[in-house]
């Protein structure tokens, strides 16, 4: 298992990724919005997705987990 | 006019608030959750809350807005920048209650919210406009041709953008095709218009934008340059006027192109024209912002007229109190939008103002949305505050400048003032020989 967490506070704007698709090394995920500014979060291993945490529209801050990967 | 709702937050709030006070008028503040300890919301006279953080949910629900003006009996709303401030629909809906709109009528903004529509009239009126698409660009098959056209590198903008949003460079072909679709797309979620046009990318450009006013008698005048070059994701760091590179001719001829701009489309209130410099002094128009501009007060300083007190004024149906001659521009003025975000990366920095102490210098305004143990969240621009510099040269106002930031103390979070040290000691820019590429330029020194 590994986690995709948010490297700040911010609301999910486009989630990339549906559960069970494969994600390379990366590969944007998500991307938040945060300040006017958009911010991709990319996996940093590959791996499948094994459950989406988040939504868009959903306000996250710095640190909370948004996919984990299996 | 007694009674003025601010439809915005932070420091345009307080800035607007500020010279109300100065005419005896009262002021109704509207805030979200995130905003409630603001200094703006104690500020006004009245506060109401309209609702949760995020500005869907606030600052950009006009219906609720315009519900407490209505009950609270306002006599004009203050649209302040960014958020309603360009939204026809906004602007009509509130002439509709019978409540004066600070700023032009709904149909000009409107009109100059498109940008396609806006390139189109001001060619009409004779200004030179950013070679490019005329009408929409239909497909990526007509973007692809119309670029080998005008020839790479070139720039992919949305018509309902603006402002440095929905727009994206393209070196070549394979760029265009990559962007064309996702760029379409997001136009039409952030914008509701798809619509998208193809301008040819000027190399070495400087950024001049011109300030201008008009009443409702049709006089419309200037009130001279202001140099924005200095950006980062197309979005201005550091304003200052007069522009270092403009010779006594250009600026006659780039501020009676603005006047020209205004009068197509009978301007009344403050508005800017921004236009696009070449290295070689040729300028074309690129849009009209049908608002207060973020960067006003360092027109204020040099020419020493409270820009929102004329916006009142005409919206009062009074005229211009100066005429054109009268106009006269002295000293020199520089703005540093001081930004919560890592001076290095540009990345946004939200947290909590745990120390703010500001040195005194009289040579130095701040307009500063914030106080100490406030906290700058998420959801809004990262703005905190405006370091506006003035004194009777440029070069002192460098030195001042200077002054100011190695003695700024703020805690708690990433700010970029430490990017603005950097640029002061930067060669270049001390020579006033800078363009746009200026921060891309810059080393990422740690």
């Amino acid at each position: 298992m590994k986690e995709i967490t948010a490297s700040m506070a911010g609301t999910v704007w486009q989630v990339l990724v549906a559960e069970g698709d494969t994600v390379s090394a990366g590969q944007s995920v998500i991307i938040l919005e945060s300040m006017k500014m958009e911010i991709p979060i990319d996996a940093s291993e590959e791996g499948t997705v094994a459950e989406l945490k988040v939504a868009s529209g959903d306000f996250v801050n710095e640190g909370d987990v948004l996919v984990v990967l299996k | 006019m007694k009674k003025v709702l601010i439809a915005n937050r932070g420091e345009i709030a307080l800035r607007i608030i500020k010279t109300c006070k100065d005419r005896g008028i009262e002021t109704i503040a509207v805030y979200s959750d995130a905003d409630a300890e603001l200094p703006f919301v104690s500020e006004a006279d009245y506060a109401f809350r309209i609702g949760e953080p995020p500005v869907a949910k606030s600052y950009l629900n006009s219906d609720k807005i315009i519900e407490i003006a209505v009950s609270e009996g306002a006599d004009a709303v203050h649209p302040g920048y960014g958020l309603l401030s360009e939204n026809s629909t906004f602007a009509r809906k509130i002439e509709e209650a019978g409540i004066k709109f600070i700023g032009p009528d709904w149909q000009t903004v409107e009109k100059m919210g498109d940008k396609i529509i806006a390139r189109k009239t001001m060619l009409e009126a004779g200004v030179p406009v950013v070679p490019g698409t005329i009408e929409p660009v239909a497909d990526v098959e007509e973007g692809v041709k119309i670029a080998q056209s005008i020839g790479y590198p070139v720039m992919l903008k949305a018509s309902g953008g603006g402002g440095g949003i929905g727009m994206i460079k393209c070196d070549n072909e394979a760029m265009l095709i990559q962007h064309f679709a996702s760029s379409q797309q997001r136009a039409l979620s952030y914008f509701g218009n798809g619509s998208m046009f193809i301008e040819k990318y000027i190399e070495n450009a400087r950024h001049i934008e011109v300030q201008i006013f008009g009443d409702s008698f049709g006089n419309i005048v200037h009130l001279y340059e202001r140099d924005c070059s200095v950006q980062r994701r197309n979005q201005k760091v550091i304003e200052e006027t007069p522009s270092p590179f403009l010779t006594e001719e250009l600026r006659n001829k780039i501020t009676q192109a603005a006047v020209l701009s205004a009068k197509a489309v009978s301007y009344t209130n403050a508005g800017t024209v921004e236009f696009v410099v070449s290295e070689s002094g040729d300028f074309y128009f690129l849009e009209m912002n049908t608002r207060l501009q973020v960067e006003h007060p360092v027109t204020e300083m040099i020419t020493g007229i409270d820009l929102v007190g004329w916006q009142l004024d005409v919206a009062d149906g009074k005229p211009l109190s100066l005429t054109q001659d009268e106009i006269r521009a002295a000293g020199h003025s520089m703005e540093f939008r001081l930004y919560a975000e890592d001076p290095v990366t540009f990345m946004p920095s939200p947290g909590s103002i745990n120390q703010l102490i500001l040195p005194e210098n009289e040579k130095v305004r701040v307009d500063c949305g914030y106080k100490q143990g406030n906290s700058v969240t998420p959801f809004y621009d990262p703005m905190i505050a405006k370091i506006i510099v003035s004194d009777s040269t440029r070069e002192s106002v460098i030195s001042e400048a200077e002054k100011f930031f190695s003695d700024l103390t703020i805690e708690g979070l990433k700010t970029n003032a430490a990017l603005f040290q950097r640029i002061l000691s930067d060669e270049q820019f001390r020579k006033g020989d800078y363009t746009t590429a200026f921060l891309a330029k810059q080393p990422t020194k740690k």
